[in-house]
């Protein structure tokens, strides 16, 4: 293992920078976020992913200070932080939707939170240009905020709530109102800020996309409880459940009963008349457990014939195309009328594309290239 | 075509209700006072030509408006009212709006009928219910003699302090609804993101909430203070001898006096007078309506 990888989680004698004790938050009758325990560490970029209603963005509030725990403790730092008032918090928040003050310049809105913080002229001038300088904003210092666009108001909210030194940065979908091409530079920028000014960062998005690529750690979300914490590659690569396997990406679900065939190998026995697929996952399954074998459309290889040396194999017609430009996806309905999704890279042009709809194709796949899941 | 005749409708409007009769104003304040019916000279006459009507008009009432100094006094006298009344207007209204934009979306409409509601009775009326409040026998010397606070009634009614009084009730609405329309548009986020910087909710209030509602301050300043300038029933109700403002000073030139020329005279001035803050006020709605774009 790389020992310069920055995997504080790994490490038992880290402390993290927040820390939430089994937190409850109710409204009424309404759970938002059900009893959750989670740590989150200094440098880290957490991303919380979760479908809307989810209680991510409960989650950010009550560390901004704008929500206090029903139940349950949050500490940061080492201390509880139930009783500090916003203004009081060294935690600064970008808003979803900027929230930048109409009636402030660029330079003003950056100065704002400094200037409460009664710091000397001079300091807070210096400090503003730092931060136009980081956010590539020197030219829109004097302009108002309805004077700029959308990703240069991104930029501003991100300046003023970096410029107070914050030990925690909650961001609330800072790239939901930009558009798919800006968003995906604004994501580097992130990144790039995030390990320059070396801030903690959480970030709350709807967008498996985003979280993947800017974060470090991604924490699935639903109804209130954690589904998943794990770096972006083993939430992919190893969902726990067929909920944030299907939340994440694309996926083939193949249900089945489990059968043990070896250490970590399994049989799944899912159509009659069809051999068992091999399967090797490190979830434990009794024999004839029910399971659900988890498959990435991209880890399912299309091809005319049957591949000899292949751990599973099955035969379909191609019932649909999705061309996307780089790649295909082909759904092939297998005889048992179930659908598997395929795709493959485009490395021909499309006049001279292999397969087309109605071919009987042979699917193909390893017996690591999918996990099982019980639920 | 059609067009031009959708904009002309205001214009003839405005030409027949408001051009017209300021164009009859302006020449009776440069006619002379007589007795007569109608009480002033010259009249217009046909046969005599435009040229000796014109010849016979002149400026003499502004300058005995200069020289005596009842109505200065009485112009000062009214801004001065006007000024103070706008501020406890704007003090007592400020609250109500900003108490209405945050109070449940589904009791706003309510609300916003409390405070129309007193329009659906004769300003008259509430101007002489007043009247029977403030007097010395009235509800308020009653209630505060009988709850011990005075043993002696106050001397209210017919004192500047009552004419404040009337003033402030008659014109909060003016003055609470575009404050509340300028506060239920602003972004609560930016309350919280003012308070994620650093600020208290008071300095949040002082430095996000009131420059935001600028607008609407000045709206409905500006709404309280054109009117209260010319204000006649108030002060003649409710104020006393002392209580100098030129609408009632107008009033008296014209009913008790009948000297129609010089009042006038004093109705030109203060049309004059007004056009300053109205013009100041079209400007800030102008700019309002750009920022909104």
């Amino acid at each position: 293992m790389n020992t310069s990888a920055f995997e504080p989680w790994n490490d038992p004698e880290a402390k993290p920078l927040i820390h939430f004790q089994n937190v409850t938050k109710r409204y009424g009758e309404f759970t938002a976020i059900d009893n959750l325990t989670i740590d989150i560490y200094e440098r880290e970029f957490y991303a919380l992913l979760g479908p809307s209603g989810c209680g991510k963005t409960t989650l950010m509030r009550m560390l901004a200070g704008f929500e206090t725990p029903t139940e349950g403790t949050i500490h940061l730092a080492g201390q509880d932080i139930a009783p500090v008032p916003p203004n009081k918090r060294a935690v600064n928040m970008m808003f979803q939707s900027y929230a930048l003050f109409p009636h402030l310049s660029v330079w003003e809105n950056i100065a704002f939170g400094l200037k409460r913080e009664k710091m000397p002229k001079h300091d807070i001038g210096d400090r503003v240009e730092e931060m136009l300088r980081l956010t590539r904003l020197e030219k829109f210092a004097r302009r108002k905020p309805h004077q700029i666009s959308g990703g240069q108001r991104q930029r501003v909210a991100l300046a003023r709530s970096l410029a107070k030194h914050p030990k925690l940065l909650l961001l609330d979908e800072p790239l939901g109102a930009l558009d798919k091409k800006l968003r995906q530079e604004t994501q580097f920028e992130l990144m790039d800020i995030q390990e320059k000014t070396g801030t903690t960062f959480v970030i709350v998005t709807h967008d498996q996309e985003e979280a993947m690529t800017v974060a470090s750690r991604v924490a699935v979300m639903d109804h209130g409880k954690i589904i998943q914490v794990a770096t972006p590659d083993r939430i992919y690569e190893t969902p726990n459940s067929v909920y944030v396997a299907d939340f994440i990406g694309d996926v083939n679900l193949i249900e089945g009963t489990a059968k043990p065939n070896g250490s970590d190998v399994y049989a799944m026995s899912w159509h009659e008349g069809h051999a068992p697929l091999a399967v090797q996952s490190p979830n434990g399954f009794s024999d004839g457990q029910k399971c659900h074998l988890a498959i990435r459309p991209e880890k399912v290889s299309i091809s005319a014939d049957k591949p000899e040396t292949a751990d599973n194999a099955v035969q379909g017609k191609i019932l649909d195309i999705a061309y996307l430009g780089n790649i295909s996806t082909y759904h092939v309905e297998l005889p048992t009328g179930a659908v598997i999704k395929a795709q493959a890279a485009n490395t021909r042009r499309i006049a001279r594309r292999a397969f087309t709809w109605e071919d009987t194709v042979w699917l193909s796949w390893t017996a690591t290239a999918g996990v099982l899941l019980a639920e | 075509m059609r067009r031009y005749f959708l904009i002309a409708i205001p214009y003839v409007w405005l030409l027949a209700l408001f051009l017209v009769p300021f164009a009859i104003v302006l020449k009776i304040s440069l006619s002379d006072a007589a007795i007569a019916r109608p009480p002033y000279f010259p009249q217009f006459d046909w046969a005599e030509g435009i040229a000796a009507f014109l010849a016979e008009l002149d400026f003499e009432n502004f300058v005995w408006l200069t020289e005596d100094d009842l109505y200065w006094k009485a112009y000062l006298s009214s801004l001065k009212i006007a000024v103070i009344s706008t501020f406890f207007t704007l003090l007592a209204g400020y609250p109500i709006a900003y108490g209405m934009a945050r109070a449940p979306a589904e009791w706003r409409p309510t609300l916003m009928m409390l405070v129309i509601l007193p329009f659906w009775t004769s300003f008259l009326i509430r101007v002489y219910a007043w009247m029977g409040i403030l007097s010395n026998e009235g509800f308020l010397n009653q209630f505060l003699m009988w709850t011990g606070v005075i043993s002696e009634p106050l001397t209210i009614l017919n004192t500047n302090s009552a004419v404040y009084i009337g003033i402030v009730y008659t014109y909060l609405p003016f003055m609470i609804l575009p404050i509340y329309s300028a506060l239920e548009r602003l972004d609560g986020s930016l309350i919280e993101a003012a308070e994620d910087l650093g600020c208290s909710r008071l300095s949040a209030f002082w430095l996000v909430t009131v420059p935001l509602s600028k607008n609407g301050i000045i709206a409905g300043s500006f709404l309280v203070f054109i009117p209260v300038l010319g204000e006649f029933v108030i002060p003649s109700l409710l104020g006393g001898s002392d209580t100098l403002m030129i609408g009632k000073v107008l009033w008296e030139e014209f009913f008790s006096n009948r000297d129609w020329p010089v009042a006038s005279a004093v109705a030109v001035v203060l049309l004059l007078l007004l056009v300053v803050p109205i013009v100041l006020f079209q400007r800030n709605q102008q700019k309002q309506q750009e920022a909104e774009q």
